[in-house]
């Protein structure tokens, strides 16, 4: 059953192809199924553990499966959210605009969406290494879907910039293939953890260095980041609540999988100073480039800089503690910052433009996309009672009881440094006066779209206080899998 | 294998392996798009022959797989996916754009030839009984070094997608000498995944020429945070 989760995408992808008219529906039809099936089959890892498939190349553990249910809930919504959303762009389109890549848009989401499904569902690191490439592959014509000067200038420095880590990261992948096969395991995450102890330090520790620079640049890590706010401003919002919700997490997925290899090696020391340096380094970055960012949907894009740093800082605090508040963190920030880009979407169909300077008084000119781009906002920089305020209060939590006063304190300040800078760019964009830009005639606030936002707030809020059983146990295998306590 | 016949192979490896770091350089600093092609297609002939001489010597037939994979995709391939990519743009006798001067990338290439070496060593000290690693694991890094040299130094679009390229076959050139057993669905997507890649990079790079009237990436800097 685990291989219908990528027969399908790729299906409707083909399906697609034959009618525009029916490609949104179809798109949505394929991504409820694909739900569904990531749904029964967390439930099946939460109730008996790891599941394969396909003949043992397809296999899906805890932590897969939760990466893989917050991937197929961001497809529903953002291709629920794409029905109207790219209409109403073509409405707004002038005679001198390009036609934007309609047509090619729906294949290629179902391709995307298919190759970021793989990584958590594939057994061989070599596989999944592929499908993390394809990720790009498949994604650049949608960062490239308006077709202008701007759009290809945002596509090709995020095609050179992650292609580039992702061949790094190659050689890494290839060395712990010999490492793991010369011990005799399958090239499994399984089979790693089983090698770990017994490889040469050098043969776990260079691998993961080539990782680091390598899917760092595909998760944003300073200095490495510079094609994710070109990217999240040019590509449609439907893209960017992918891209920034689940592909850039695809990267930092491999980055926390080889951490406990990393602990289980008696010849690496203190293998958690790397992953705190290169957190640290990047929320710090984000947190100041947040206060002078001039475009709302560079905002959030930044915002994702640093919620990949905190990811990355947590796994270097609380010495084994940390793991619960990581894994939430990952699963909090795929649906929090989908919505946030949802919001930021319908707002530029609202004011014709993403310049912060240039708008203000959403809440007075679109209620909803104004409360909706608001919360968001708090929801994504951390504040109660949203979800994200549980997994850094966690990570900040651990921290502190394990006597890691100084880097835990830095951290802290960098979120609330990064919390005043969200809320107050958003607070410009929200509140006042309601600006009208001359000329410019919204087009109505599709309602697809509008559904699409409602449910995605759903989990943005409720998991704030409620988990239901079968996920709060996936959480607590996944963090588990990376080390943590029960 | 005989101790003579071994020799001869390390020899032969080496001497493949010196012309894929060769080549590598002449990517970097190519001053056309032709000629920098013609450089890229000798760079996959120098991976493809060492693996065909890995595949005798360590009596492995996955390598041969691997070397004929290479041959195909990299030789033929993607240099006729290339050459459609950059069209007319191909035969413009026009200097490649470079951030810095000949002699200073030769400069900055060498520095980065010795990281790569001193990088690599605790890694060919570790795996005792694979003696080509000592060729290949330090070739491959360089070329992986030159590769990303290439696309940041390079204004250039198809430039900068031969410098991925060349990374993508630095990592193979490392790792043909200590995996040579590579899983069959693993060769096979390797070999599906680097044309669909240069496919699809090189389809950018011409909506880039039709868009822009160049594939001077370089030239593209409308995105900066305060426009």
């Amino acid at each position: 059953m685990l291989v219908l989760i990528l027969v399908i995408p790729a299906v409707v992808a083909l399906l697609t192809l034959a009618s525009r008219r029916l490609a949104p529906w179809l798109t949505l039809a394929g991504m409820l199924i694909g739900l569904g099936l990531a749904i029964v089959n967390a439930l099946r890892v939460a109730h008996g553990g790891i599941i394969h498939g396909a003949y043992g190349t397809l296999s899906l553990d805890p932590l897969g499966a939760l990466y893989l249910l917050v991937v197929a809930f961001v497809g529903v919504t953002a291709a629920l959210y794409g029905i109207g959303y790219l209409t109403a762009r073509m409405a707004e389109l002038t005679e001198d605009d390009p036609p934007p890549r309609y047509r090619q848009y729906f294949p290629l989401f179902n391709l995307f969406l298919l190759s970021i499904m793989a990584v958590p569902l594939a057994s061989n690191l070599a596989v999944i290494w592929i499908a993390i490439e394809l990720t790009t592959v498949f994604s650049a014509f949608l960062v490239a879907y308006d077709d202008g000067r701007q759009a290809l200038e945002a596509a090709w420095k995020y095609v050179a910039l992650t292609s580039m880590g992702a061949m790094i990261a190659l050689l890494g992948v290839l060395i712990l293939y010999y490492g793991i096969n010369h011990q005799g395991q399958p090239i499994t995450w399984q089979g790693l953890q089983q090698a770990a102890p017994h490889l040469p330090a050098a043969v776990l520790l260079i691998p993961f260095v080539l990782w680091l620079i390598g899917f760092g640049a595909k998760t944003g890590l300073v200095p490495l980041h510079t094609w994710l706010p070109d990217a999240h401003s040019q590509a449609p919002a439907s893209v960017c609540a992918v891209l920034s919700g689940v592909e850039v997490s695809a990267a930092l997925y491999m980055l926390l999988r080889i951490y406990p290899a990393l602990v289980a090696n008696p010849g690496i020391v203190n293998p958690e100073i790397w992953y705190l340096v290169a957190g640290l380094i990047t929320v710090a970055t984000s947190a100041f480039l947040l206060l002078q960012v001039h475009d709302y949907k560079r905002l959030f894009a930044y915002s994702t800089i640093e919620h990949m740093g905190i990811i990355l800082a947590a796994c270097g605090l609380g010495a084994g503690g940390h793991q619960l508040g990581t894994v939430y963190q990952l699963f909090a920030h795929a649906f929090t910052k989908s919505f946030c880009f949802y919001a930021a979407g319908l707002a530029t169909l609202v004011f014709g433009t993403q310049k912060i300077a240039a708008v203000g008084g959403l809440l007075g000119r679109a209620p909803v996309v104004g409360w909706a781009l608001l919360l968001g906002a708090i929801a994504i920089a951390g504040a109660p009672p949203f979800a994200l305020f549980i997994s850094e209060f966690e990570i900040l939590r651990t921290g502190f009881a394990a006597g890691q006063y100084a880097a835990t304190g830095v951290l802290t300040t960098l979120i609330v440094l990064a919390f005043v800078a969200i809320v107050y760019q958003a607070g410009r964009i929200v509140f006042g006066e309601p600006v009208v830009a001359d000329g410019y005639q919204p087009p109505p606030l599709p309602k697809t779209s509008m559904v699409a936002l409602a449910i995605a707030f759903v989990p943005v809020l409720v998991f704030g206080f409620y988990l239901p059983p079968p996920l709060m146990s996936l959480v607590h295998q996944a963090a588990l899998i990376l080390g943590g306590p029960t | 294998m005989m101790p003579a016949s071994f020799d001869i192979a390390y020899a032969l490896d080496g001497f493949f392996a010196a012309f894929f770091v060769l080549f590598s350089v002449g990517i970097v600093v190519a001053r056309q798009m032709r000629g920098a092609l013609f450089l890229f297609v000798l760079h996959a002939l120098a991976l493809t022959a060492s693996a065909i001489v890995l595949a005798i010597a360590l009596d492995s037939p996955h390598l041969g797989w691997v070397a004929l994979i290479t041959f195909s995709t990299k030789a033929i391939a993607v240099p006729l996916v290339l050459r459609w990519a950059a069209g007319r743009k191909l035969h413009e006798r026009r200097e490649v754009d470079h951030v810095l001067t000949i002699t200073f990338s030769l400069l900055i290439a060498a520095v980065l030839a010795l990281i790569a070496w001193v990088t690599i060593e605790p890694l060919v000290q570790a795996i005792p009984g694979r003696p080509f690693a000592a060729i290949n694991l330090p070739t491959g890094l360089i070329a992986i070094f030159f590769g990303a040299f290439t696309v940041t130094v390079r204004r250039e679009a198809m430039v900068q997608l031969m410098g991925l390229l060349v990374m993508e076959s630095g990592a193979f050139f490392a790792s043909i000498s200590i995996v040579n057993d590579l899983s069959v669905i693993a060769e096979i997507s390797a070999a599906v995944d680097v044309p669909i890649a240069a496919m699809v990079i090189g389809l950018l790079i011409r909506n880039i020429n039709r868009v822009a009237g160049s594939t001077r990436v370089g030239h593209m800097a409308d995105l900066k945070e305060h426009n």
